[in-house]
């Protein structure tokens, strides 16, 4: 069993498109949605959900009132601003138990709160786990690693020789929760500024944790110097570069359909989206 | 005022309108808090004055105080502390920086030290006054560059807070405290579904919004429904155009394209001027 997680620094280039796509063309597979705080992958596999589950990764404060002297040690101990006036505000506090040790009256409690759901699926490309975080709730990491964590017991039960992962933008602590011993990255790149500064981010952080990296370029057509500069920059870090997609209104028609491009269209994108799961089917062998 | 411009959904274009309004309304306070994936620099150009270290405290053992009790393991909520027999192994990048360790230690053996785990910069573009963010690569959390960077807004001025994407930890503490929230979203069902989710919580957070469609021909009309049925202004709609994401590929603000958006971003200034009056 290996691990391919797709991810991009910046957001909006096209990973759910390409994981989609590629829940689409793989065989015997295992898929994730690990970007918990905005996970759409859902909305293109038509899942059929067979188990939800709470999960419950984060602890709050709570004072209770009629035990409070309104000394306010807690207040000048916490590091986080998360208490003022005697109350803890929810959205800034992390949990730490300072104010419950120092509290002199043992007025103030850790509660455990529910920060999100797993979600357990069926769908027509096979098993599916993805995750849904709660507005304003913290800890994405501890709930990307419980997805990665189930869908590795499965497939051990199972057999499947691939965990295909969907991953968040940006480069902390849900991006490194999702590629932390993985076998292969995929970094879905646009040719822009933007994309390019980006590109040579996240790409330092699957180097600094091992993970065996591949490049594509989305809508390599919008900027042929970008996209060249992008491509001899790969070449130059030893990064292999999976393929190059061009731009296509019809990647948002087949959204708007809910269905993965490949199911979608025969073109000039999906061949090259088939050309690159190629590509990444390869180097596994 | 501050204003901050989010997205549930990455690569909506929050940038592109973050720097867009601060070149148009030019005397602002720009502040560039997608610390993991700064790019605004790249389109106000600023020429950078000043750079510091954001550091945050990190616990370290005094082995000639302690004596191997494991009390601040057992406190550590984060698993950032494991004690051993003749060692104490301190995971620094899982430390939330809460300093309970050491006040808990009976035998006074932890201090703390400073580590480095990004930095700011601060310059000036004309009258924008920039700043930005840069966490260092590994590092887990953005919130502690975040929350430096916010030290340094200026009530007086119009800020502009261009916000990561998502709805987790970073994009609340990036737009917490802001008296408006731009949501810049896209019109297909992973704009909506993520425009969703950064309303709600918006809602929680009683933060005061409204909505900008780009791409607005590339889609469908639920976005636009959505943002009826739930009473949330639309503020802006911009088209999908070639021209527009050439420039952007440039690194070229949408304003230096389209000059004529320059009206439309003061426009849309003043309709969030008079939103946020209207109830004090």
């Amino acid at each position: 069993m290996k691990e391919l997680v797709i991810i991009s620094g910046k957001g909006g280039t096209g990973k759910t498109t390409l994981t989609a796509s590629f829940a689409a063309l793989a065989e015997n597979k295992i898929i994730c949605d690990c970007d918990v705080d905005a996970a759409n992958l859902f909305l293109l596999l038509d899942p059929k959900v067979k188990k939800e589950e709470e999960i419950f990764t984060q602890k709050i404060a709570y004072i209770d009132e009629d035990k409070c002297t309104k000394c306010g040690i807690c207040e000048e101990n916490c590091r986080f601003n998360a208490i003022s006036n005697f109350k803890v505000e929810e959205i800034k506090c992390e949990g730490c138990g300072v104010c419950e040790f120092v509290c002199p009256e043992e007025a103030i409690l850790l509660k455990d709160v529910a920060t999100g759901r797993i979600i357990t699926a069926d769908t027509r490309y096979g098993p599916f786990f993805y995750g849904i975080l709660y507005a304003g709730a913290g800890t994405t990491g501890k709930l990307v690693t419980e997805i990665r964590r189930k869908a590795f017991n499965l497939s051990a039960e199972e057999n499947n020789d691939l965990i295909i992962i969907d991953g968040s933008p940006g480069i902390g602590c849900p991006v490194i929760a999702s590629i932390t011993g993985s076998d292969v990255a995929l970094i879905v790149t646009e040719p822009t500024l933007s994309g390019e500064h980006d590109l040579g981010r996240i790409a330092k952080l699957t180097k600094h944790f091992n993970v065996k990296t591949f490049v594509c370029i989305n809508k390599f057509d919008i900027n042929p110097e970008v996209t060249e500069r992008i491509e001899n920059w790969c070449v130059n870090e030893d990064i292999i570069i999976a393929g190059k997609i061009p731009y296509d209104p019809i990647v948002t028609q087949a959204m708007l359909k809910a269905k993965p491009v490949v199911d979608f269209v025969d073109n000039k994108v999906t061949d090259e989206i088939k050309k690159i799961w190629e590509v990444l089917l390869n180097q596994e062998k | 005022m501050i204003i901050s411009i989010a997205s549930g959904k990455g690569g909506t274009g929050k940038t592109t309108i973050a720097t867009s309004l601060a070149l148009s309304l030019k005397d602002v306070q720009f502040i560039d808090s997608d610390v993991e994936e700064p790019n605004a620099h790249i389109f106000i150009k600023p020429i950078i004055e000043s750079v510091e270290e954001v550091n945050v405290l990190i616990p370290e053992v005094d082995y000639q105080s302690c004596d191997f009790c494991g009390e601040c393991a057992n406190f550590c909520q984060f698993n950032a502390i494991a004690v051993f027999k003749e060692q104490v192994l301190i995971f620094s990048e899982l430390c939330h920086n809460c300093g309970g360790c050491e006040i808990v230690c009976p035998n006074d053996a932890i201090s703390e030290y400073e580590k480095s785990i990004g930095k700011i910069e601060r310059g000036k573009a004309d009258e924008i006054e920039f700043l930005h963010g840069v966490l260092d690569i590994a590092q887990l959390s953005a919130v502690p560059v975040i929350k430096r960077l916010k030290n340094y807004i200026q009530e007086d001025k119009t800020v502009i807070i261009d916000s990561p994407p998502g709805t987790s930890c970073t994009m609340i503490e990036s737009i917490e405290g802001s008296d408006y929230c731009i949501l810049v979203t896209e019109p297909t069902p992973f704009g909506l579904n993520d425009l969703n989710l950064a309303v709600s919580v918006l809602k929680k957070m009683n933060i005061k919004h409204g909505v900008v469609i780009n791409q607005s021909d590339l889609g469908d009309k639920r976005v636009g429904e959505y943002c009826r049925d739930n009473r949330i202004d639309i503020l802006m709609e911009i088209p999908f155009m070639r021209e527009i994401a050439e420039a952007y590929s440039r690194g070229e603000s949408l304003i230096s394209v389209m000059p004529e958006y320059e009206a439309r971003f003061r426009k849309m200034y003043k309709v969030i001027e008079d939103k946020t009056k209207v109830h004090g």
